[in-house]
């Protein structure tokens, strides 16, 4: 019963939460406060309550979230320790307590590796590809879609063109390969006509063209749903009125259209921006062996090779600890931009 | 006299007749070409200008295109699957038109073998994953959806964190390899288990259920399990619907986990076998061959294991499809 006799002391001189915050136990359950003998300043007394009354009050909702917090502690926390090994020359027996250290040494044999900026060279290049030819196509397809008027069409094209977003991409590929790979019927046909097998699947200079079309083919459509639900918002009466004006089909899609989407297009430039780094693993890990690692490395698929591969664990990690910093520093500043330019971004400042 | 009449006319047809319609005398007023608005489409605004002949082409092909794109190889993967042996070799690897079908290729690889077996490897690893992961973020989405309880901004701020960085692949894989995984399917569950995304969509929706209806429970004396099991998860059919199809998919089309872990290929996933066997195009052990030059070509075979690692999907995917309405994609990036 001390912290009673502390709060009142501190009651007259410090605030309202101090003098009324204390409980006491036993007198009338949870939350019931001795304000009985309290000096009445005019102010409402604060019902307050400690962390811990507040765990044991909400209790079922913290059990309720048990399994996965420790879920997500276990697989994606604690392996987080172990970037530790970045700064030493890891290996998997000794583990980090057993591994000598080395300081920045991986961290510099990484930035100096070639075969890493080749890794780093395809990777910014794929993005910038998708920018500048996929991220458009789903834009252009939800304005086509909410053109459409018979919901029956629209129901079944939308039908179809999600789908190939459930698939996955080792289907996805190998799609791509009986109808466009050097045995396809239609690779046959060509030889047939002196045309040659088709190269389409196996030609590294052309691999960025083939993935970025991989890639349309398998979520453009599902890109669209953002979209559609964005133009889905917009006023009617907008357009009514721009009708009225005199305004045509291109100044309603340029003056109301565009406009309505232009938050959703920032909140999506902004998510692949600070996703720059992550282009397609799989995509890019099923297609090396066609292709070769020249065009097809990416920085994950180069420190899952270094790593498992090829066991240089050190160097691995600190490539893959140096992606990771590099990847949170993109998202965190693609944001920032955003907040700037008068945008909601991904995530909101509190308060 | 004639003025009556029409008038009599169109007085029953005004009530029968969708409001769309009722326009037409104003527009026959108006610039005296009735025939030209008669077959407007209801759907249209009254605004909207008809659409030009040339619009109208141009959409209808570039629609054509887009769906075909995505549409006739899905077509042709399934025909092939299903024609037999004389077809698959007349067409030159694809048959587009349906001829000689036979289930041949199906019987042969479900009749045991790598591709049945991987086949039920999936599906345990779908329903298991599923099922813990659907269950466990539900669980969580409902204990994060009343902002001011007790620990309430660090827990969700634990699963946030985890959508912007992650330990990276070494670390995870030394990890799972070090807790005895390797090798077992639950390593194909347990890492994937919790996708922050899919959480904070399902929060959201709880978050947006009227609370009259939760205080009124909670007065009548329901526990808050009692409220999440029969109050919340039946008004969230639909986004739960949605979140088990995602995390659904995730599990089947699972497929770089299995290269990561599992080394013995008794326990691959179907997508595993999908690689090993249609893309790097090795021969299927197990496969009786002298049956299959008879009766059916190992391109209706290859065909035949494409359709099985997406019929899940396909089977699936016109029950929750209608469910992907703006608000619960919407909702989640809005939150």
């Amino acid at each position: 019963m001390t912290s009673v006799n502390e709060a009142d002391t501190t009651s007259s001189t410090h605030g309202v939460p101090e003098r009324v915050g204390t409980p006491v136990r036993g007198a009338g359950g949870r939350g019931m406060t001795t304000t009985h003998h309290e000096p009445y300043t005019g102010e409402i007394p604060v019902r307050r309550i400690t962390l811990w009354q507040k765990i044991v009050r909400d209790r079922t909702f913290i059990i309720m979230t048990i399994p996965a917090v420790v879920l997500i502690i276990v697989f994606n926390y604690i392996p987080m320790i172990g970037n530790i090994g970045a700064f030493q020359d890891y290996n998997p027996y000794g583990g980090v307590t057993g591994s000598p250290w080395v300081g920045f040494e991986n961290f510099l044999d990484v930035l100096t590796s070639a075969s890493f900026a080749n890794a780093l060279k395809n990777t910014l290049l794929i993005t910038l590809f998708s920018l500048l030819f996929y991220f458009p196509v789903p834009i252009f397809l939800a304005v086509l879609m909410n053109s459409i008027l018979s919901t029956k069409v629209r129901t079944v094209v939308q039908s179809v063109i999600y789908l190939p977003h459930f698939f996955s991409w080792v289907l996805v590929i190998t799609i791509f390969q009986q109808f466009v790979g050097g045995a396809s019927p239609l690779s046959q046909w060509m030889i047939r006509n002196g045309e040659g097998p088709l190269q389409i699947m196996t030609n590294p200079d052309s691999f960025i063209a083939l993935v970025t079309t991989q890639a349309i083919w398998k979520d453009a459509g599902w890109g669209m749903i953002i979209f559609l639900a964005a133009i889905s918002t917009v006023n009617p009466s907008l357009y009514e009125a721009a009708v009225v004006d005199g305004a045509g089909k291109m100044r309603r899609l340029w003056h109301i259209t565009l406009p309505a989407l232009r938050p959703v297009i920032i909140l999506l430039l902004i998510l692949r921006l600070g996703d720059s780094l992550n282009v397609g693993f799989e995509q890019m890990y099923l297609q090396r062996d066609a292709v070769g690692s020249g065009a097809s490395d990416v920085l994950d698929t180069f420190v899952y090779f270094e790593g498992i591969q090829y066991s240089k664990w050190g160097f691995a990690l600190a490539a893959g600890l140096m992606k990771g910093i590099v990847a949170l520093l993109l998202v965190l500043g693609a944001n920032n931009l955003a907040h700037r330019m008068g945008e909601a971004g991904v995530y909101q400042k509190a308060g | 006299m004639s003025v009556e009449l029409s008038e009599a006319a169109r007085g029953p047809q005004k009530v029968f007749t969708p409001p769309e319609i009722a326009v037409l005398p104003i527009d026959h007023r108006i610039d005296g070409l009735p025939n030209q608005r008669r077959h407007r489409n209801p759907n249209r605004p009254v605004w909207e200008e008809s659409p030009s002949t040339w619009g109208l082409i141009g959409k209808f092909l570039i629609l054509t295109v887009v769906v075909g794109i995505v549409a006739i190889p899905m077509w042709g993967i399934v025909v092939t699957s299903l024609s037999d042996a004389k077809t698959v070799q007349d067409s030159g690897g694809l048959v587009l038109l349906p001829k000689g079908i036979t289930f041949a290729s199906y019987v042969q690889l479900l009749s045991g073998g790598v591709v049945a077996k991987a086949a039920w490897v999936s599906v345990i690893v779908t329903v298991t994953g599923t099922v813990i992961a659907t269950t466990v973020s539900a669980l969580a989405a409902y204990g994060l959806s009343k902002p001011g309880t007790a620990l309430h901004r660090p827990i969700l701020f634990l699963f946030i964190i985890t959508m912007f960085f992650s330990a990276g692949l070494i670390p995870t894989y030394l990890w799972i390899s070090s807790l005895g995984l390797r090798n077992s399917l639950w390593a194909l569950i347990l890492p994937t288990c919790v996708s922050a995304f899919n959480l904070l969509i399902m929060r959201n929706f709880f978050m947006g259920i009227d609370t009259g209806i939760i205080e009124a429970a909670r007065i009548d004396g329901a526990s808050e399990w009692r409220i999440l099991f029969s109050i919340v998860m039946p008004m969230s059919k639909a986004v739960t619907a949605v979140i088990a199809l995602f995390y659904g998919v995730g599990f089947w089309n699972a497929f770089f986990n299995a290269v990561l872990y599992i080394d013995d290929s008794s326990k691959w996933p179907l997508q595993m076998v999908l690689r090993q066997y249609v893309l790097q195009g090795q021969s299927i052990p197990g496969v009786d061959f002298t049956v299959a030059q008879g009766e059916m070509n190992t391109v209706s075979l290859k065909m035949a294991i494409m359709v099985l690692a997406v019929l899940p999907i396909l089977v699936v995917y016109p029950f929750v499809q209608r469910h992907f309405t703006k608000g619960v994609i919407f909702g989640a990036i809005k939150g």
